[in-house]
């Protein structure tokens, strides 16, 4: 039987554990497997993994703050693809032709616009309707999906901005303009979560609703911050994945919003809200996209990624709740 | 008097709202384009619905009894792989009984962890779902899967041809709708299944067993799947592997839309069905009168969420919620 803290520290260290076992396991096997010269620890391509950890980890850090409170949000990956035509395709609106290079700023801010817009319609609908965010929101990644379509049929938008594209592949300090943007994110939710009045309630609410509004917390404007937050973060992962590729197609981005609850998990995020930490959650993307490169690097297929998340998620979960003692109520959505 | 009379009025159109809306919208539809209610038009909408509907009519089970099935989608692509892959290499008449077993192989496993090990639902299907998808990938290399001599084979029979004018797969969706409710409403296992999802402690204190029940649904639900894929398969006599992605959370939008609650303990096949209609006319309606295919989904986001608000606002009394 295991003491209550030395349970808590297990969870938390976990996912940094099981990332160093996964790189001395891809470092060994490696080794003996990899068909390439370089070794998986090379600098590069470990600056190459954080860059491409950052759209998925972008949107994983805001799931984390809405299931922190309690809430699940499925349309995130249409929110990203709707930002990112809106990103691409203003750019090349007629009434920008005058501003030459400053209409990067505008479609940028167009773009998180749009994103924060579209959370804050699943948002109000959530704290007004009463209806459940699993089934709000599920019901808007079709209509947001939907959007995508209607704006240009099954055309990819396309527009190549030499400048942006130089922003988005520059390196400052080592490190990717993508890695520094999932950087910060991190650092600012952190301090969100965890200094300001906004992040303690967001845990209390999720932790238990019904003694937060009764120490009188007002729960509806929480939830819909959150959700405009999210809206937010989807459009920044947009923005910082299309500056540099140029080319939406409508299918974009879906099944994000299971590869974005799959990390927050692996992180050690609960469902039933009111415990995880962003922190954790950015653990959970490196590991993942570590994963990923690593079965590619010993050579096995690329489908064997989903077969091994799939079963390490199951497998977390089981280990979770053994671990977990308080977890003796059943999770539920 | 004018009190009781409103709450009765309000409590029907909670109750059978769902079948309001549904006729208002045939009327509609029927009005605005006179081919809506022809019957080949009627005939080919439940056609094409039918493989999404005889997924909802397992995932009907799994939510009523308070759980979730994600995995749906990527198990219905693993079944429709297997029994193509299957059908060259055995023959039709053992590929089915070989697929069927595999997929519900799948089922039970995820029915073990959900029911006996009590892992959350939505976790463990979204895990299986990737899981799956992997190994359907593994299992065809990657690669389409096709029935290499089309012609000579009798395998098309469930997706292609019709009995006394009505085609195969509607006759397959209608009797397998009447066997699951008969299931679902007339024998002890599916009042278990509605006591396990209404209160499940209460339903352990009362000695039904949990686990079992639970077990069970996720074993319905992929036996369900199954026939999913055998119509698919036997439709296309050759598949993607990516053939049932993203149908997961269609067919949660059909059982939803048909008024089960998430919660669990509520639901019938029967309104299922009606979900899986409501879907499948509103897309073939709006395409007849002449709007882009994709407004459907904007149209079914507006749908989905206005039946459940109203659902809850009949319960609660009140429209908006009284959440601060």
């Amino acid at each position: 039987m295991l003491s209550e803290n030395t349970a808590r520290l297990l969870k938390q260290g976990a996912i940094w554990g099981f990332i160093v076992l996964e790189l001395i396991f891809f470092s060994v096997a490696g080794h003996f497997l990899s068909l390439s010269e370089g070794a998986f620890m090379d600098l590069d391509n470990m600056l190459l993994l954080l860059k491409q950890s950052a759209p998925i980890g972008i949107i994983a850090l805001g799931m984390t703050v809405i299931m922190i409170n309690g809430n699940i949000d499925l349309s995130v990956g249409a929110i990203f693809a709707l930002s990112a035509v809106v990103l691409l395709d203003s750019m090349t609106w007629p009434i920008f032709d005058g501003l030459g290079d400053w209409v990067i700023p505008v479609s940028w801010l167009l773009a998180l616009l749009t994103g924060t817009v579209l959370g804050a319609v699943n948002g109000l609908i959530v704290w007004k309707t009463g209806v459940d965010a699993f089934i709000v929101t599920l019901g808007s990644m079709l209509g947001y999906r939907g959007l995508v379509f209607m704006y240009n049929g099954e055309q990819p938008t396309s527009e190549l901005n030499w400048t942006l594209v130089d922003f988005a592949e520059a390196q400052f300090l080592g490190l990717h303009t993508a890695t520094w943007f999932l950087l910060a994110c991190t650092l600012a939710l952190w301090l969100m979560m965890n200094k300001t009045v906004h992040g303690r309630n967001a845990y209390a609410i999720g932790d238990n609703c019904d003694a937060a509004v009764n120490a009188g917390i007002r729960v509806g404007p929480h939830m819909l911050k959150n959700f405009m937050l999210i809206g937010f973060l989807s459009a920044l992962s947009a923005v910082v994945f299309y500056s540099e590729s140029g080319s939406v197609n409508p299918n974009d981005g879906s099944l994000y919003e299971l590869w974005a609850i799959t990390a927050v998990v692996l992180g050690g995020t609960k469902l039933a809200g009111g415990s995880g930490s962003v922190i954790s959650t950015f653990g959970g993307v490196i590991a993942i996209q570590l994963l990923r490169k690593g079965l590619g690097y010993i050579g096995s297929d690329t489908e064997t990624v989903n077969l091994v998340i799939g079963l390490i998620l199951i497998a977390v979960l089981y280990l979770d709740r053994q671990l977990n003692r308080k977890g003796k109520e059943e999770l539920r959505i | 008097m004018a009190t009781m009379t409103r709450s009765s009025i309000t409590n029907i159109l909670a109750k059978q709202g769902i079948l309001i809306a549904f006729a208002l919208f045939i009327i509609g539809f029927a009005l605005a384009n006179n081919r809506f209610l022809a019957v080949d038009n009627v005939l080919g909408v439940i056609r094409s619905s039918a493989i999404l509907g005889v997924m909802a009519l397992g995932v009907t089970f799994v939510v009523i009894s308070g759980n979730l099935d994600l995995s749906v989608g990527s198990m219905m692509s693993f079944s429709t792989i297997v029994v193509l892959d299957l059908h060259d290499k055995l023959g039709p008449l053992m590929a089915i009984p070989a697929m069927f077993a595999m997929t519900m192989c799948l089922g039970a496993f995820i029915g073990f962890l959900v029911g006996y090990l009590k892992l959350n639902s939505l976790i463990v299907t979204l895990g299986m779902l990737s899981a799956i998808h992997g190994l359907t990938l593994t299992y065809s290399g990657g690669k389409n899967m096709d029935i290499a001599d089309k012609q000579g084979t009798w395998f098309g029979f469930f997706g292609r041809s019709d009995i006394l004018g009505i085609p195969v797969p509607i006759l397959f969706f209608a009797i397998l709708a009447i066997l699951l409710s008969i299931l679902l409403s007339r024998t002890p296992f599916g009042r278990k299944v509605y006591a396990v999802g209404g209160n499940g402690t209460a339903a352990t204190f009362s000695g039904i067993p949990r686990a079992r029940i639970v077990f069970l649904t996720y074993v319905i639900s992929s036996f369900c799947v199954a026939c999913a894929g055998l119509l698919q398969a036997s439709r296309s006599l050759g598949s993607q592997n990516t053939v049932g992605q993203g149908l997961e959370l269609e067919v949660l939008a059909a059982v939803i839309l048909g008024g089960a609650s998430l919660m669990g303990g509520s639901g019938t096949v029967f309104k299922t069905v009606i979900g899986v209609l409501i879907l499948g006319f509103i897309q073939n309606g709006l395409l007849l009168v002449g709007l882009d295919f994709y407004v459907q989904y904007v149209v079914t986001w507006v749908i989905i969420i206005l039946a459940v608000w109203l659902d809850i606002a009949a319960k609660r009394g009140r429209l908006l919620s009284p959440i601060a």
